[in-house]
């Protein structure tokens, strides 16, 4: 603010009024005169309340500040951009071969490039106008120079158009960065190497903002967003600049059509060529990509480990139904075993049991023929069969324990009275038991 | 990429494309700057003022002016008045500006309306909330402003009424996001008029203190704005929903309804009649805005009722006797404000006139008999290089937005947080003593009241006309005295003949005050006169040899914590007198 000038005088000073260094603090500002109120936060003077406040500045400081600012920035204004040293070769450039000049490099705007603002090239092509105007060659004694000074009106001219600055752009080449080598990879800087290639190709990008590349820290969505905008990457790049020229006579139409459809073509071609481009240095990059394989180990490891559970939990079970399955097998082998013991224990014992009635029947024989069949001298070979045949039917008629224990009762019995009476009991017995007739077997009971 | 949905950061300080936005209730303005000069943009239609409406009609959305002329055709399907609804609980809202428009109608906690918006005879009608709504409208306003701009337009500022709560606030803000656009910051409507005033490059940055008078179409509301050194404070706000564009329309609407009961007595009342009521209402509003230009207007509807045409006439005096209590309700709107801002007429350096209705003469005329002479009425029909009432706003929104868009959107929000923006405004003004021509001691006011500290003035006091040792004595002025000096005629209610009546009664005043404006010729009035009575002093010091006819430069520094740093010496001298007091 101007300081406002108040015309009324000061009051001259009273006599006598002395203070230090001239200067009586009296009072202070009523404490309760202060109110607490809301600023608006709108208006350059309040963003000068704002950054004074938060910067802790004082009125003076901030003067300071801000006036060096601005002197920094006039300078920066002045010099920056086109600043460039001009080269005499292209100082020595024929206008007409416009299509092959850097149009950047003729405004010095080289190192903007496609960042150039319409702003920066309008004052770019006044201070090259100023400079390399022809009046003023000519009032350096050099007529008619105005070769390079066409050239500057024909940058202007494809840059200040935004479709003809597309179409340069688009084959631009010193704007490209190149792919990093393997060379390059090895030192490190992956992310930043290629980081900077896409941030160059996303200039063709007809969707803004592009997503940036990241860093090794970028999630897993970031990467993934990435990928996916560049391997569906909208790109405005044409190739029309590139176009041989049309004859615009009208004498061979057909010389013309042919030309036209020869540059769609040729246009057509590179535009495939610069997408399948696009496409490799995707794959390049990806195939280098530390983040897409950590990210696919990750998976892995996730999937691997679901996989090993379930793996190692059939394991486990199978193992358990094998101890099971052998238990049961052991099982039945230990009762087949002890059954066929058994059943042999009972073959013996049957065995031994037939030899021994065997045994006893031929005890049983024996007495009687001890007894001399029952009678006196050579027993007669019909006594004889009798007295067998008898035997025969008693131990018929009795079980193995009976006859063994006949057999008992008669085995050392040599005198055949005794044979006879144990006989004769038996018979009694078993005529009692009505297991035989009485008279059937006479001969014994005799 | 649109999958990176809800956590997309803004657009980076750089690629950004701004402009300001007025979102009203009735109409909306879109402006961006150039060469930091703000212009409003048109839209397609070549509308500057774009009616806050949106129609569906088969399936095709309209927006602005041709949704507007729907209103008579497809009030259904047709939704206007909707902005004051965001944010807002159903009970909290007033549809009465609805009656001819889509209805609101209660969803969940927000607002809604439903509406056909497909195409197709037996399509589905689909309830859109008022946010959506919102959104639709506001994509529509960036895709005008894009078209003309030639770039994708990705931020804005946008105006709001000063009594927009937070929720109000959060609501438009997630409505521009689904619009896809970035809300860099939420402006006062009252202070983006302001702003626009004081960006003109004429302009020039004082003290003063600024009504504005934002007068729209469904709602009036009146600010008082200290501005101080460039930076705002709004000391009293009044909202008013009653006297606003839409009751000049009503009176209209009434003048000619009856008019055409007369002329055809058998027809019955066009109001009663939604579609000829909508089209009095189109009608009425043409025709007040012709009258806020030409001192005739004509008003013609065609097929009013039962196919009978309507043409007739109206002068602006007519209509100003018609309107007369709509216009006194204005006039009480400002003086209540000033009121509750615990000022008088007389401390009002400046009004605005801001909103479609401040077009209208009248209400201008009327100011000028409140304030006083040296008060600036900035409206087209007392100022002639007063703004577009219209533009002001979006004006204002326009160049905020240019200020800040080079900030990072953090920035931003560190810089309006309250710790920045609530600050002290010392009540009461710090100055130097003169002596007037009859040598009595007078207070000169460096430093005015409701300035907000840190604050720093600076002032060139003359020195005695031979110069010599001088006194500057600071001190803190009262600014609450007025005078009251009767014309030496008796007045009748002879209230005094005593040069100076300390504490002048406010009620009294204000009453005077309309009294001036109803009877502009009466002879025998009260003069007021704002002085300055001289408070406690705060310093003394002494500039010693000054040269004849010299100057004494005064800086007063008032720090954040009330301290105060005095600096005097004399203009082109060298050394001077520093000091300072604690606070």
């Amino acid at each position: 603010m101007a300081p406002i000038v108040v015309p009324l005088p000061l009051p001259a000073l009273p006599e006598g009024w002395e203070a230090e260094k001239d200067f009586k603090p009296v009072g202070k500002i009523t404490q309760d005169g202060a109110t607490q109120r809301t600023l608006e936060p709108i208006g350059p003077h309040f963003l000068a309340h704002a950054r004074r406040a938060r910067h802790k500045r004082t009125f003076s400081e901030d003067d300071r500040i801000q006036a060096q600012e601005r002197a920094k920035k006039v300078e920066e204004d002045n010099d920056s951009e086109i600043s460039e040293p001009e080269d005499p070769i292209m100082l020595q450039r024929d206008a007409k071969d416009w299509k092959t000049q850097d149009h950047y490099k003729v405004l010095g705007l080289s190192k903007y490039r496609y960042k150039a603002t319409e702003e920066q090239i309008k004052r770019a092509h006044r201070k090259k106008v100023l400079k390399h105007h022809p009046d003023k060659k000519a009032a350096a004694g050099r007529a008619d120079d105005d070769n390079f000074f066409k050239c500057i009106q024909k940058a202007t001219e494809v840059l200040l158009d935004p479709v003809k600055r597309r179409q340069f752009d688009s084959v631009d080449e010193e704007a490209n960065v190149d792919p990093p080598t393997k060379k390059q990879l090895a030192k490190g800087n992956y992310y930043k190497l290629w980081g900077n290639v896409f941030k160059s190709e996303a200039r063709f990008s007809k969707v803004h903002p592009v997503p940036s590349f990241g860093d090794e820290n970028s999630t897993k969505e970031e990467v993934e967003n990435f990928y996916n905008f560049w391997y569906n990457f909208d790109s405005w790049r044409t190739f029309e600049y590139l176009d041989e020229d049309v004859p615009d006579d009208n004498e061979n139409r057909d010389q013309k059509r042919h030309m036209e459809r020869k540059n769609a073509n040729a246009r057509k071609k590179k535009k495939a060529e610069d997408n399948a481009r696009l496409r490799k240095l995707l794959d390049d990059c990806s195939a280098g990509d530390e983040r897409i394989k950590r990210f696919r180990q990750e998976a892995n490891a996730a999937k691997n480990k679901k996989r090993l559970e379930r793996e190692a939990a059939e394991k486990k079970a199978a193992e358990e139904a094998r101890l099971k399955k052998e238990a049961e097998e052991k099982a039945a082998k230990e009762a087949e075993e002890k059954a066929k013991a058994e059943r042999e224990a009972n073959k013996k014992a049957k065995e031994a049991a037939k030899n021994a009635v065997k045994k006893n029947k031929r005890v049983l024989r024996g007495s009687v023929k001890d007894a001399n069949y029952f009678v006196e001298g050579d027993a007669p070979a019909a006594t004889i069969d009798a007295v067998l045949g008898d035997v025969e039917l008693v131990q018929s008629k009795i079980d193995a324990d009976e006859i063994a224990a006949l057999a008992g009762k008669l085995n050392g019995l040599k005198v055949a009275d005794e044979i006879k009476g144990v006989w004769k009991e038996e018979v009694e017995r078993l005529v009692a038991a009505g297991k035989l007739k009485a008279g059937e077997v006479k001969t014994l009971v005799a | 990429m649109s999958d990176n949905g809800a956590s997309k950061p803004g657009p980076t300080p750089g690629d950004r494309t701004v402009i300001g936005i007025t979102f009203g209730n009735s109409n909306s303005s879109i402006a961006y700057t150039v060469d930091d000069k703000a212009e409003v943009i048109a839209n397609e239609d070549g509308d500057r003022q774009i009616p806050t409406i949106l129609s569906y009609v088969d399936g095709d959305e309209y927006y602005g002016q041709q949704a507007k002329n729907f209103l008579v055709r497809n009030p259904k399907n047709t939704v206007a008045y909707f902005r004051d609804f965001l944010g807002k609980e159903f009970k909290l809202i007033d549809p009465t500006h609805n009656h001819a428009s889509a209805h609101p109608q209660e969803t969940d906690d927000t607002v809604s309306f439903t509406i056909k918006d497909k195409e197709g005879e037996e399509a589905e009608t689909s309830t859109l909330t008022v946010s959506e709504v919102a959104t639709r409208y506001l994509r529509r306003l960036v895709g005008a402003a894009s078209e003309y701009l030639g770039k994708k337009v990705t931020s804005a500022v946008i105006t709001i009424p000063t009594n927009f709560n937070d929720k109000q606030k959060a609501a438009l803000i997630a409505a521009a996001a689904a619009a896809d656009l970035e809300v860099m910051q939420l402006i006062s409507e009252p202070v983006a008029a302001v702003l626009a005033y004081d960006a003109r490059p004429e302009a020039q940055i004082e003290d003063k203190i600024v009504v504005v008078a934002d007068l729209g179409g469904t709602r009036s509301d009146v600010a008082v704005v200290a501005s101080r050194g460039g930076m705002y404070t709004i000391l009293a706000t009044v909202h008013d929903y009653e006297f606003a564009g839409f009751a000049l329309d009503k009176v209209l609407i009434d003048h000619f309804a009856k008019e055409f009961i007369k002329k055809h007595p058998g027809a019955g009342d066009p109001r009663e009649n939604p579609r000829s009521l909508a089209k009095l209402r189109l009608e009425a509003e043409s025709t007040k805005k012709a009258l806020s230009l030409g001192s005739n207007a004509s008003f013609s509807v065609e097929s009013l009722i039962n196919g009978l045409d309507f043409a007739s006439t109206i002068n602006r005096l007519r209509y100003e006797t018609i309107a007369r209590t709509v216009f006194e309700g204005f006039n009480r709107l400002v003086e209540s404000a000033i009121k509750k801002a615990g000022l008088d007429v007389l401390d009002v350096d400046e009004v605005i006139l801001s909103g479609g209705t401040a077009h209208t003469p009248r209400i201008a005329g009327n100011f000028r008999y409140i304030f006083p002479q040296s008060t600036r009425i900035l409206a087209p029909s007392t100022e002639p290089t007063a703004i577009n009432p219209s533009e002001l706003q979006a004006r204002g929104a326009a160049l905020q937005a240019s200020l800040i868009q080079e900030y990072e959107a953090e920035d931003i929000e560190q810089s309006t947080h309250a710790a920045v923006t609530t600050v002290p405004h010392i009540t009461n003004a710090i100055g130097v003593i003169s002596l007037s021509e009859s040598g009595e001691e007078v207070f000169v006011p460096i430093v005015p009241p409701e300035t907000a500290v840190p604050a720093r003035r600076t002032v060139h006091v003359a020195a005695p006309k031979d110069g010599g040792d001088v006194l500057v004595k600071v001190v803190e002025g009262n600014t609450h005295i007025k005078v009251t000096k009767p014309e030496p005629k008796v007045k009748e209610n002879g209230d005094s003949k005593a040069a100076k009546v300390e504490d002048a009664d406010e009620d009294e005043a204000d009453g005077d005050a309309s009294d001036f404006s109803d009877d502009e010729d009466e002879e025998e009035e009260e003069k007021r006169e704002k002085v300055w009575k001289i408070g406690s002093t705060l310093a003394e010091a002494a500039i010693r040899g000054v040269k004849k006819g010299g100057k004494v430069e005064v800086t007063i520094n008032v720090n954040a914590d009330l301290s105060v740093i005095v600096t005097t010496r004399e203009v082109g001298g060298k050394g001077g007198v520093r000091g300072t007091l604690s606070a």
